[in-house]
């Protein structure tokens, strides 16, 4: 295959990688979005195999790593189960990281390229911030995954002076990224790698620790662009406009994504990522004479029956506590039970329920809710006064009414689902603990809310058991 | 130690109701209190002596018998000069009281050394006294009836109906004030089939008066008239004027004219004239439910019903004890939750002890006196933080889309001009140094960035996780680097080119990334396939 051809195939499979992601403005065009994506991928591997860059000695290595790699990524696909999405998309982003690195090591030790003034010195950048940026996205997504699945504490670590750290970590890299430059010889040139790549790794471990459970979904996402960027670093040290395209694709998606999110939550983008949220406010904003007080009143899942079936309209808002409990099939029982009794079920997304954007969303559809029922915030929250029911499952911080009321609450102007204007509301949890923001939610004490305590699995059975009886 | 409440019969002429119902003693008792009633004391309200004693009641036989055998004594009406006499010094009571406007009854109490709990002076603006409101419940009930004597006096039916026997006109209904009263009345009058109007000199109510089935009057004339804790305040003299004006036009046009209008410790408003009522319809009814503080009317009769030019003007101030029994249940309830915030400190649950916290907001507001030391007024409470402004606000700033082109409120001039100075700095930078190389690629790094933000602006909220994951199996695009790198047709010094190390890394890279690519794709295929209509 020419050049010609490579780059003229390159282009196919950029259009096909855009109307990708166009596709998937819409549940409609989504699936053939995706297909997009795999042929768009397929063209461009392809075309690079039989390009003029790749000579027929490399292929045995290229099918045996592909067979290799294509085994593993399939299998895990078809075996996680969906509450574990966002686990799995943050190791994946790990692995683009490291490929990244990779990469990046390659192309500097490789001499066959020769370069001279300027533009060596732009490739050695780009070789410089490429394994950096790979090397923060291969860290910090490891430890995304940690938090996510569980193995390491959701709860932020804050070393003192943090930012002085990342300021100092921001110095040495630059430094060295100079040395580098005025390297001469490639083992010379090793030590300001090695060492950037260093602290490259140690910053992208550092950054998320800080960064706490609420603000997952913005971690998530943000890795998702930092892959992105790595990719279209590469693209430029390898000249590939195509890498770079596609790179540049992924990262500005992903930033854009992370800037929804935030804004979701009304935090500022740099304050995520400078992290600490969920302690420190949190526990001040405790002892602080707001703290909301009173009884709660508590409710069986027989009462939430007798409720739920005489409601006309049910909210239904799910949270982390359902997708922990893997309650969504019996949220779908239940809601397939009172849509047959004409009950008006819906359900109120929070932009950031759950750990990754859109990851409710996800769940339901799993459940087979049909998504047309299934309503944003912004669409479902001036409908809470006409509302009998809203049951809350497993959320917290999206439903405290403290973010309108209580302008010294750490989450004060953080959009949330008013679902304390329904006639009642229905809190079902497995505690009084307070979320991940660490906030107390007044809505607990609220007069016409009630409390079901357990499980939400468990107590969504006991409720459906006791509709159907 | 149990403490004992004691429920006397109410002695004031004409009152029906009773302090405590069967149902609640119940609860007092699993609280830990004994509780004593006087014999006959729910007689009016049709709760005899037995369903006390079954209810686990002492029945007590005379009043001054009860009033010393009790620590805590549950009332309706203020007490009377004698009944203070008869209190056990120490004790509690709890009953309304008004203490603006019965001085030297807050100085007889006080001389007696006892604490007084007045069900009037709750700070209704705690959400969590809502379920002590006793002004509330009884206004509602008043409300109710308001509608009920007016349907009673009033020669036709409420509900327009076509009959064989010809065309009825649905009855017009004007309620002025919307206070929990006025609404009551509204959505009772609303029931029956009325065509109803309601106007208030807070506009804020309006939505809650459409929201009973009522249509809100405005009054032409701009101003507020919230006077805090959900009352209305003294409106301005032209304010007045245009009121009086729409007023006589409701006058005119409504059959029946409900009015409740009350600002606290002052006569009640004279919102409806001698020649407003001439106006009506002969046959049309007024009900006044301010008649105790002098009516809405000026031809109100207090306690009782009148005919005035042909126009029946009911001003009984006793509404609420002719519904006994609903009014009392609510009552004896208010105070039940009363009696459980006081018992929220007991030592053991049930140990029958009370303790009247004055750090508590709610129970600071009753409070009026504090064993014999006069209290009354306390300070405002802390907690109405959010000023009345503040509901506006909040609809005024309709919270950010979620998604859509542009980024919602546009930049502040002075930022957009930094961000402006910032991007052409960046760009004469790689202007002057870069080469002509590195250039292109910038260009089409550049517009690449450009086309991901117009493209994922698009994608819903609902599809973000798929999103991620597509772009996910997509950055492993990387693969391309990979590939190319591990065999290149080597062009000219291939000499001391570590060729295994480099196709070491470029394997291990290529075989990650293809774990990304093929799990990424596939778990997405996985993802949307759930999503259905």
């Amino acid at each position: 295959m020419s050049a010609s051809l490579a780059t003229v195939a390159y282009i196919a499979a950029t259009i096909l990688f855009i109307l990708s992601l166009g596709g998937l403005s819409n549940p409609e065009t989504a699936r053939r979005g995706n297909l997009y994506g795999i042929i768009g991928m397929a063209i461009a591997v392809l075309a690079t195999v039989f390009g003029p860059r790749v000579t027929f000695a490399g292929l045995p290595w290229i099918v045996g790593a592909m067979a290799i790699g294509a085994t593993i990524g399939l299998v895990a696909a078809k075996k996680v189960q969906m509450t574990q999405m966002p686990e799995l998309v943050a190791l994946m982003h790990s692995l683009v990281g490291l490929a990244a690195c990779l990469v990046g090591f390659a192309s500097y030790v490789d001499t066959s390229v020769v370069l001279t003034g300027a533009d060596k010195a732009i490739h050695e950048l780009e070789i410089y911030i490429g394994i950096y940026i790979g090397a923060v996205t291969f860290s910090g997504s490891i430890i995304a995954f940690g938090k996510l699945s569980g193995k390491i504490g959701g709860k932020p670590v804050l070393l003192p002076g943090r930012h002085w750290i990342n300021a100092l970590a921001a110095l040495v890299v630059i430094y060295y990224g100079y040395a580098f430059l005025q390297a001469e010889t490639i083992p010379a040139g090793m030590l300001p790698l090695a060492v950037m790549t260093a602290i490259g790794l140690l910053f992208g471990i550092h950054m998320v620790m800080a960064i706490g459970g609420a603000d997952m979904p913005v971690v998530v996402s943000m890795l998702n662009s930092y892959s992105g960027w790595a990719a279209a670093a590469t693209g430029f040290m390898l000249s590939n406009d195509l890498l770079i395209v596609v790179g540049a694709l992924v990262g500005s998606s992903g930033a854009i994504l992370s800037y929804i999110m935030c804004r979701a939550m009304n935090r500022n983008f740099i304050s995520v990522i400078a992290g600490g949220f969920g302690t420190g406010g949190g526990t001040a904003a405790k002892k602080q004479d707001g703290e909301p007080q009173g009884e709660v009143t508590p409710i069986s899942a027989v009462e939430t029956a007798e409720l739920l079936k005489d409601a006309k309209s049910v909210v239904i808002v799910p949270g982390y506590g359902m997708a922990v409990a893997q309650a969504q099939h019996a949220v779908y029982e239940i809601t397939r039970f009172l849509r047959e009794q004409g009950v008006n079920v819906r359900f109120g997304i929070h932009p950031v329920a759950g750990r990754m954007p859109g990851h409710m969303n996800v769940l339901l559809a799993e459940a087979k809710v049909p998504y047309d029922i299934v309503m944003e915030m912004d669409e479902i929250n001036a409908d809470f006064p006409e509302t009998d029911v809203a049951m809350v499952i497993g959320a917290n911080d999206i439903v405290n009414p403290a973010a309108q009321e209580d302008p010294t609450s750490p989450i004060a102007g953080m959009p949330v689902l008013e679902v304390w204007k329904a006639k009642t509301s229905i809190m079902m949890k497995r505690s009084m603990a307070s979320g991940y923001a660490g906030v107390d939610n007044p809505l607990f004490y609220k007069d016409n809310n009630r409390m079901l305590f357990g499980d939400a699995k468990k107590m969504l059975d006991e409720v459906l058991t006791a509709l159907k009886a | 130690m149990s403490l004992t409440i004691g429920v006397p019969r109410e002695i004031f002429v004409g009152e029906k109701r009773v302090a405590t119902v069967p149902d609640v003693v119940g609860k007092l008792t699993k609280l830990g209190f004994k509780v004593a009633i006087e014999t006959g004391a729910g007689d009016a309200a049709n709760f005899p002596d037995d369903t006390y004693r079954v209810a686990g009641a002492d029945i007590v036989g005379s009043s001054s018998e009860l009033w010393s055998a009790s620590d805590i004594v549950f009332k309706v009406r203020a007490p009377s000069s004698a009944e203070v006499g008869l209190m056990k010094e120490g004790a509690t009571l709890i009953s309304f009281i008004w203490p603006a406007q019965n001085p030297e009854l807050m100085q007889q109490l006080a001389a007696r050394k006892v604490t007084v709990l007045a069900i009037d002076c709750l700070p209704r603006q705690l959400s969590r006294a809502q379920k002590m409101d006793a002004l509330t419940s009884m206004a509602g009930i008043s409300g109710y009836r308001a509608v009920i004597e007016a349907a009673n006096a009033f020669g036709r039916f409420f509900a327009g109906q076509i009959t064989a026997a010809g065309k009825v006109p649905p009855a017009k209904v004007f309620i002025a004030g919307a206070g929990v009263a006025g609404l009551a009345a509204i959505g009772t009058a609303a029931n029956l089939g009325a065509i109803v109007r309601a106007n208030d000199t807070r506009a804020e109510v309006a939505d809650q008066v459409k929201s009973l089935g009522g249509e809100f009057v405005k009054v032409d004339y701009e101003e507020e008239g919230s006077g805090g804790g959900g009352y209305a305040k003294v409106m301005s003299e032209g304010f007045q004027q245009a009121q009086r004006g729409m007023y006589a036009q409701q006058a005119r046009d409504a059959d029946i004219i409900i009015t409740t209008a009350l600002i606290p410790g002052k006569p009640a408003p004279k919102l409806i004239t001698a020649d407003m009522v001439k106006s009506m319809k002969p046959g049309s009814v007024i009900v006044d439910m301010a008649g105790e503080q002098g009516g809405n009317c000026e031809l109100t009769v207090p306690g009782e019903a009148v005919v005035r030019h042909g126009v029946t003007i009911i001003g009984y101030t006793d509404l609420v004890s002719r519904l006994a029994k609903q009014s009392s249940t609510l009552y004896a309830t208010n105070l039940l939750r009363l009696t459980e915030e006081l018992c929220k400190t007991q030592k053991e649950k049930g140990d029958g002890s009370i303790d009247v916290n004055m750090e508590d907001d709610a129970i600071r507001g009753l409070t009026v006196i504090k064993e014999g030391a006069i209290t009354w007024p306390a300070p405002p409470p802390k907690l109405p933080a959010a000023p009345p402004p503040k509901p506006a606000a909040v609809a005024a700033t309709p919270a950010p889309k979620g998604h859509g082109h542009g980024a919602g409120a546009p930049m502040a001039g002075s930022t957009m001009a930094i961000v402006f100075g910032i991007g052409a700095l960046l760009f004469w930078l790689i202007g002057a140094f870069a080469p002509a190389a590195f250039l292109s690629h910038f260009t089409v790094f550049v517009l690449a960035c450009f086309v991901g933000y117009m493209v994922v602006w698009n994608v819903t909220p609902s599809l973000h996780t798929p999103l991620m994951s597509v772009t996910n199996a997509i950055s492993s695009i990387i693969a391309i680097g990979a590939l190319i790198q591990i065999a290149p047709p080597l062009l000219g010094s291939a000499e001391g080119r570590p060729s295994g190390l480099i196709l070491g890394m470029a394997v291990v890279g290529l075989a990650l990334t293809a774990i990304n690519m093929f799990g990424g794709f596939a778990v997405t295929r996985r993802m949307l396939a759930m999503f259905r209509k």
